[in-house]
């Protein structure tokens, strides 16, 4: 009885309270009604700044504003505010950056992260909050599988997608035995259960999987290793710096004249100048090339070496393309973002015509776009064939 | 597994080992001489690092970039020393270990301002980029082999000092008993910038040697900073032989480890620490 | 350690739990928009102000310096996703209790491993073993590999079919982590001043003195390390429940490093100081990072600031505030220890000393 009497109590205080939450915030709502849509689009930018993947965080950022400048700086008609956030590829706070951007900043469109990690933590307030988020690069598979939800779009890849066609590649060029190697992480496995996919199905052997643990460089016992086996290819996933180390260090002890190596593009990508010869010759496929002479291609490359000062790589494409997604809904939406569900479908709808080659959404908002094969020829990934046409990614176990 | 394979592993074991002594020897002459965890110290490995690289990039020669690196990587020690660790040796360990946290951050900070985020890397003087066949479709690079040996020498060099000079006895001493050293009339103050100065250099000679066989990138130091902590617990602290074995130990386990027990791949040399501190808590050869 | 404070600790204190228990009323209108967000970061620091006080009691109480205390955190919080059901809430009932127990028997086997070891060793082999279990967790798939996994449902807190407290709420959640907070307090603030705490007191002062007295130590540090573990747990546990999500980084060192400058920010062996040393932690890494992108830069100088002029951190502002003089010119000036206090610190580095010896 007593409890009983002391919860009511407590709920008439809690509602008392909350009125008056109400009652303060109005005024505030009043406000930005009354100066209508000449309000900024915000877009909170949640990306590593700092650390290890803050070059990813450089060339998202540059593709993204690139695409916004291109539109003359505006979005439906409404000028841009960016909330930009170091996420720390810390996945430990991605709840409460994610909340900060949402709950504190009140922005209309979260884009980000790089890190899969962190990704699941935005995912989560994503779920809780409805917030718009638009990932241009995690490419953990949950986030447009298991994870999907209708507010959650991607403009990069997945780890299946851009693996997913290298098997079919290492088998026709006559590969049977190959072993694969990565860091020992979710988006490592997960690459590389595409490939293996792809690589069995066609009839070759995995002989042997090396899981590195992460973020280990030391590569040199693995390389003994595979020397020692003998296969007839190693395919790799490895990214930023470790994928410089272990490039160099693949080369430098002869493996890469007797074992071809193979790997996702991101092997070879937005760090080629520090791998230099080590890395030519390297077969990769990614959604993304050089030498892809495209008129849009080419206009982007160009505006973009205007712009900026970093050299052009995928994930500034990525960041071009999460832009111009932008570009393209709020214009169908007349720059209405306060109307979720108005929005979301017009970002579903949008159609991409992107530096990559034509980009379409599936269902659980994941791109539907071309896997090249490419090979590092003179310091670019240069491409040389296209791995798989308008590839959809089969989006696991995603009810949506 | 062919024994020639196993001889080639133990040879790569051999090499990480020794370039890990080159860490961790500083990191222990700081901890026992001055009783100071410099948590700053894989930061000035990456420091070195990025110093050979941008000093490669400016003479053009990396042996000319190792010859000015080295002195002023000495000399941010020691004013690293002077201004800021100076003031701590009275308190608490604590102190000193979120000194050096703060550190961190101020290095890690720096080096994006000067240099940028993007992955960098040295490449290889041309008089050391050959290779030595080994097997059928494996090779040693020479500059490994040439790393391998001045990091030799250097332990060497220690050794001499520690056991043959002035200087040596009162770092022994020093690690020993610090209250007798300044008891007996050192000048205890000019003692401590010169260890902290060279150990840090020591860290950041790593980092230059290591250039060219790694790649750069903000914040590489800190995961070889734990694995540094470890050697230096399981040999003792303020132990050069102990840290020069534990090297060693770790570097075979850290070839071996991976190879022979994929599962325990990473947490192999903390399995190793443990063991050591259930039988001896206070390291090997403390 | 000072055991009697003076009058305005507690009114301070009290002051500023008054100010939070009425964040409602005053939130929205000093903050508006941002108030409900504001809100959960309140939740969080208090959350945080909770794993503060459970290391103080090993660095200040009993002078032990842990430099792996968020593996109790992130264990808890791994306890807690791995335990729940996936289809249905877990109840508090269950859950609280069983984060504990893991808690302790992890502190239990750890605690009984690292004690052995004194001074830099301590510190460097609680690092070691929060590194060990964070390379477990973020490998093995059960538990979500560095992904990490989600918690799908809160767990409730009911009677029957009584809901005592919506922990989904975030309000009710606020008050429910403020409650956990207070209690932990209180819990502290009577173990430090027990008989218990007395000898904690005296090992972290001398322990070989009290060896001769006929203490076992070992068996005393041991229960701090236990109690400061579950405690570290319950924050785990909070942390988790705030958002649902268990990662590896919330067992990683920087996340001891952290906690660690929060306890040395508000003022170790205090209580109250890391309490607010929470506080102040998150308050300084939010303004920064609103700033700056090198918010690392500023914050890694206010860190050195800190330990060079404010060797007490916050505690030691309030308790003994700065006299409008002043102070000699020179860092000798600053730093000059007041007379209390050297006799004390002299103790205290005699004590280490004596760890340190071969």
């Amino acid at each position: 009885m007593k409890r009983a009497r002391i919860r009511k109590h407590t709920r008439h205080l809690l509602t008392g309270l909350g009125l008056f939450f109400l009652a303060s915030f109005q005024p505030l709502l009043a406000q930005q009604n009354e100066e209508g849509q000449a309000t900024p689009v915000k877009l909170g930018l949640m990306l590593p700044y700092s650390g290890t993947y803050a070059p990813l965080g450089e060339s998202i950022t540059n593709g993204l504003k690139l695409a916004i400048k291109q539109n003359g700086d505006q979005l439906g008609g409404r000028p841009v505010e960016y909330v930009v956030l170091d996420s720390e590829a810390d996945a430990s706070k991605a709840p409460q950056n994610m909340s900060r951007l949402v709950k504190g900043d009140k922005v209309d469109v979260v884009i980000g992260p790089v890190h899969s990690g962190v990704a699941m933590g935005m995912l989560k307030v994503a779920k809780q909050t409805g917030a718009i988020m638009i990932i241009p690069n995690a490419g953990l598979g949950a986030a447009t599988g298991q994870l999907c939800m209708p507010n959650v779009f991607r403009t990069s890849f997945s780890m299946w997608q851009d693996s997913y066609p290298m098997g079919k590649v290492a088998y026709d060029r006559g590969h049977r035995k190959v072993v694969t190697i990565t860091w020992n992480y979710a988006g490592g496995k997960e690459d590389i259960a595409g490939f293996e996919e792809a690589f069995s199905k066609a009839g070759g052997e995995i002989v042997k999987q090396i899981l590195v643990p992460f973020p280990e460089t030391q590569f040199q016992p693995y390389l003994t290793d595979i020397a020692s086996i003998k296969p007839d290819a190693v395919y790799t996933f490895f990214a930023g710096a470790g994928a410089v180390r272990f490039v160099r260090d693949y080369a430098k002890v002869g493996l890469k004249d007797s074992v071809p190596l193979l790997g996702s593009g991101f092997l070879t990508d937005g760090n080629l100048d520090a791998q230099g010869e080590a890395a030519e010759g390297i077969l990769t496929t990614l959604h993304y090339a050089d030498g892809l002479d495209s008129d849009v291609d080419r206009t982007f490359r160009e505006a973009y070496g205007k712009a900026y000062e970093r050299k052009l790589d995928t994930y500034a494409v990525q960041g071009y393309d999460a832009g111009m997604m932008l570009v393209q809904a709020l214009d169908q939406t007349d720059g209405n973002s306060a109307d979720r569900d108005a929005l979301i479908s017009a970002l579903a709808s949008v159609k991409l015509n992107s530096p990559r080659g034509p980009v379409t959404f599936s269902k659980a908002h994941h791109p539907i776009q071309n896997i090249y094969l490419r090979q590092v020829t003179d310091g670019r990934n240069q491409v040389i064939d296209v791995a798989s046409r308008a590839l959809e990614d089969p989006a696991r176990g995603c009810r949506m | 597994m062919d024994p020639v394979f196993i001889a080639i592993q133990l040879l790569n074991g051999l090499q990480y080992g020794l370039l890990l002594f080159l860490i961790a020897s500083g990191l222990t002459l700081i901890f026992g001489i001055m009783g100071i965890i410099n948590l700053a110290h894989g930061a000035m490995y990456m420091i070195g690092a990025y110093l050979a690289y941008d000093l490669t990039l400016r003479t053009g020669s990396f042996w000319l970039a190792l010859l000015l690196a080295v002195p002023i990587a000495v000399v941010l020690g020691l004013v690293i020393e002077r201004l800021f660790l100076g003031t701590l040796y009275r308190r608490d360990h604590l102190y000193q270990v979120l000194l050096t946290f703060g550190l961190i951050l101020v290095l890690n900070e720096a080096q994006r301002i000067i240099w940028g985020s993007d992955v960098q890397s040295v490449p290889v003087p041309a008089s050391l980029s050959g290779n030595i066949a080994l097997t059928g479709n494996l090779q040693y690079p020479v500059y490994r082999l040439f790393v391998a040996a001045i990091c030799l020498l250097v332990a060497g060099g220690i050794y001499w000092i520690i056991r043959h000079t002035r200087l040596g006895i009162v770092i022994r001493a020093g690690a020993v008993n610090r209250d007798m050293v300044e008891g007996l009339g050192i000048d205890v103050r000019t003692l401590f910038t010169l260890i902290f100065s060279v150990g840090v250099g020591l860290a950041a000679f790593a980092g230059m040697l290591s250039a060219p066989m790694t790649s750069l990138y903000p914040g590489m130091g800190d995961n070889i900073l734990i694995t540094c902590f470890v050697i230096v617990v399981i040999g003792g602290i303020g132990s050069i032989k102990g840290a020069f074995l534990g090297s060693l130990l770790i570097g075979q386990a850290a070839t071996f480890g991976p190879v022979l027990l994929p599962a325990l791949a990473s947490v192999i040399i903390y399995l190793i620490m443990a063991a050591v501190l259930i039988i001896k808590p206070r390291g090997l050869f403390a | 350690m000072l055991h009697r404070y003076p009058k305005r600790v507690p009114i301070i204190m009290l002051a500023l739990t008054v100010l939070l228990v009425f964040y409602p009323l005053w939130g929205p209108v000093l903050i508006g928009d941002g108030s409900d967000f504001f809100l959960e970061k309140l939740t969080l620091m208090l959350i945080l102000g909770l794993f503060a006080m459970s290391l103080d009691l090993l660095v200040g109480v009993v002078g032990l310096v842990s430099l792996g205390h968020a593996l109790f955190f992130g264990l808890a919080g791994y306890t807690l996703a791995l335990a729940s059901p996936s289809y249905s809430a877990a109840s508090l009932w269950w859950m609280m209790p069983l984060v504990m127990l893991v808690s302790a028997l992890a502190a239990l086997v750890i605690g009984a491993l690292v004690l052995r070891t004194r001074g830099i060793f301590f510190i460097m082999t609680t690092l070691a073993f929060g590194q060990m279990l964070y390379y477990l967790v973020s490998d093995a798939s059960f538990t979500g590999g560095s992904d990490g996994v989600f918690i799908m449902f809160k767990p409730t807190l009911a009677i029957g079919e009584l809901t005592l407290i919506d922990l989904e709420s975030p309000l009710q959640f606020f008050y429910f982590v403020m409650g956990m907070t207070l209690l932990t307090y209180l819990f502290l603030h009577w173990l430090i001043r027990s008989y218990f705490g007395q000898v904690l007191d005296g090992i972290h002062d001398n322990e070989h003195r009290m060896q001769a007295l006929g203490y076992a130590t070992y068996g005393y540090k041991l229960a701090a390390f236990v109690i400061s573990g579950v405690l570290a747990g319950v924050a785990g546990m909070l942390a988790a429940m705030q958002y649902g999500f268990a990662n590896p980084a919330q067992l990683g060192w920087h996340l001891s490093g952290e906690v660690l400058m929060m306890v040395i920010l508000g003022g170790m062996g205090t209580l109250f100081g890391p309490l607010l040393g929470a506080f102040a932690y998150e308050l300084l890494h939010y303004a920064f990072e609103h700033l700056t992108l090198y918010w690392q830069l500023l914050m890694g100088l206010t860190i050195i600031l800190i330990v060079l002029v404010l060797p007490k951190g916050l505690a030691g502002l309030i308790l003994d505030p700065p006299r409008l003089r002043l102070p000699r010119v020179g860092v000798g000036g600053l730093l000059r220890p007041r007379p209390a206090a050297s006799t004390k610190a002299r103790l205290g580095l005699a004590g280490h000393h004596k760890h340190e010896e071969g």
